[in-house]
């Protein structure tokens, strides 16, 4: 990696000061709260579900320019898709779209952080909704591995 | 004491880690003093030698090398007593650092002292260190923590802590003698009086301030006091806790094992003498040597010199800051209230993004929370951006600091 200004290209910038589903979701059917304990970025995430499908999402909080533009990338990402594909976002779709795969591994949290946000929204509302419990545990495992 | 005879630009050859270069070949201009400070070649030196020279352990042996480590290990106690003005070397304990002996105290003073309804009072600019134990202490007693607040130039307001101690229940009134987060510098002489009125003991942690200032610990009269090694020249994992005989006498051990006892039965054992009770197990031997090179060091500088040095350092910071637009800097504008740190947010940019775009430059500065959430809670930012000075910055390097803010401004469009 070279210079570490580099990161803050245009896009990155824009979102920063313009994310988008910025704010509180009225009505969802599950939020979520996390937080960075080493640098204090906090994020909710709300979501409406409707039919087994993202029909909006919103992210709420405080973050640095990568946390909030990774944070935008996301909720686009995910709005519209059905549940499954939600399960199925990696990290690189969020990455690779910002051109962060090179990030260094104390800045890699800040960028992550609306994912693990994410998941566990899905986890939360989809083991609020599943009756097999097998389905549940195998989703725990999902949420320990991701970072 | 001799002032102004020191040249602080010449310290910086003692310094290995100064002549650095990070990032495309940058100099290393280290401003997160008030994190950890860094080692001269004297305490490096001071650590390898033992090592290479006469490691064993101490106080049980009767071999030759044992002894000169037993003499190394004690003679920073007394060089440590004599530092920070204490008479009674028994009096000082070696800890972790300033995180165990506040724990330590929350410990093995606490669990025997404070009861269910007592109240601990604390400040709205601690250090994560001085609060947590105390939660996991009241939480425990179903005691009470109370915090002294802070107003908005960063002082604490002392009627707070009239009003708790007129309730007659606390017990312990627990302050930082310098923020780590502001600088600011606790008007300590009155609290303690205060609590001295209404027999109330208190703790002071000195991380901050020890490295900093010539302080006197008879002359504050407190009954404990604690600070770090690392964060004046010393190695990590090396620190003081400080606490009146009378107290120590009133409390637990802390750790159970060896070198703290007397005598070990099946089902009941004696403890040591102070300060040993409270030091079980091999201790930290070859750092606790490293620190005793650290205070030495300090000592031919001279103490007041550091701090002249430092309030240089910051009037000079202060003033190029506030000229660069967007800059607001937290915390009293009074350099004789402060010491050298100063936190300050730029615009509207995030204390991560300036730190990681001036890193490019080769500056080492802070970002995030300091370990002080409730403060910045109190301030109602995320985060900060912080610089700390120490002994071998420079004029210089205060002005790297300003024209990589410049690049900041850039990449934002402020």
């Amino acid at each position: 990696m070279s210079g570490n200004a580099d990161i803050y290209h245009e896009m990155i910038i824009d979102y920063s000061r313009n994310p988008t589903n910025y704010g509180k979701l009225e009505n969802h059917d599950v939020i979520f709260h996390d937080s960075n304990p080493l640098c204090g970025d906090s994020i909710d995430i709300a979501l409406k579900i409707d039919d087994n499908k993202v029909t909006d999402i919103k992210f709420d909080g405080k973050g640095c320019a990568i946390c909030m533009a990774c944070s935008s990338v996301l909720t686009e990402i995910t709005k519209g898709k059905s549940l499954d594909e939600v399960r199925k976002i990696e990290k690189n779709d969020i990455l690779g779209e910002l051109g962060l795969e090179h990030l260094q591994a104390v800045r890699i949290k800040c960028a992550l952080l609306s994912l693990k946000v994410l998941k566990s929204a899905l986890y939360t509302y989809l083991a609020d909704h599943l009756d097999n419990s097998q389905d549940v545990d195998s989703l725990k495992e999902d949420a320990a591995n991701l970072y | 004491m001799q002032s102004t005879q020191i040249s602080f630009e010449n310290l910086r050859k003692d310094f290995p880690i100064l002549k650095r270069t990070v990032r495309d070949n940058k100099r290393l201009v280290y401003l997160d003093n008030a994190s950890t400070t860094q080692k001269p070649n004297q305490v490096i030196d001071s650590i390898t030698n033992y090592y290479r020279n006469y490691n064993s352990n101490i106080h049980r042996a009767v071999y030759s090398i044992a002894e000169e480590a037993t003499e190394a290990y004690e003679a920073t106690r007394d060089k440590i007593a004599n530092f920070i003005n204490v008479k009674d070397r028994q009096e000082i304990i070696f800890v972790r650092g300033t995180t165990e002996a506040i724990n330590l105290v929350a410990y093995a003073w606490g669990r025997p002292h404070i009861k269910e309804g007592d109240i601990i009072v604390t400040t709205e600019y601690e250090h994560h260190s001085n609060i947590v134990p105390w939660q996991l202490l009241t939480q425990e007693k179903s005691a009470k923590l109370e915090y002294i607040g802070m107003d908005d130039n960063g002082e604490l307001i002392l009627d707070d802590l009239d009003k708790y101690l007129a309730t007659g229940k606390v017990k312990l009134v627990t302050f930082s003698l310098m923020s780590n987060v502001l600088g600011t510098i606790t008007d300590v002489q009155k609290i303690i009086e205060k609590c001295k009125a209404a027999g109330v003991l208190t703790l002071v942690d000195a991380a901050q301030a020890v490295p900093h200032m010539k302080v006197d610990v008879e002359k504050l009269g407190c009954d404990f006091f604690a600070f770090s090694g690392h964060k004046m020249l010393g190695p990590t994992g090396i620190g003081v806790l400080w606490a009146r005989k009378s107290v120590l006498e009133t409390m637990v051990p802390f750790q159970g094992g060896g070198d703290m006892i007397r005598e070990v039965h099946k089902y009941e054992s004696t403890w040591n003498d102070l300060p040993y009770k409270f030091e079980a197990g091999t201790p930290n031997i070859a750092d606790v040597v490293g620190f005793g090179a650290a205070i030495d060091y300090l000592t031919k500088i001279g103490m007041d010199n550091v701090r002249e040095h430092e309030v240089e350092l910051t009037k000079y910071a202060m003033k190029k800051l506030s000229e660069v637009k967007g800059i607001h800097i937290y915390g009293t504008k009074d350099i004789s209230k402060r010491g050298g740190v100063i936190s300050f947010n730029f615009a509207d940019v995030h204390p991560h993004d300036v730190a990681q775009i001036i890193d490019g430059e080769g500056i080492a500065v802070r970002s995030g929370h300091h370990c002080a959430q409730v403060l910045m809670e109190r301030l109602n930012v995320a985060a900060t951006s912080r610089v700390s000075f120490y002994i071998y910055n420079t004029k210089e390097d205060v002005d790297a600091l300003i024209n990589s803010l410049n690049k900041v401004a850039k990449v934002f469009k402020l």
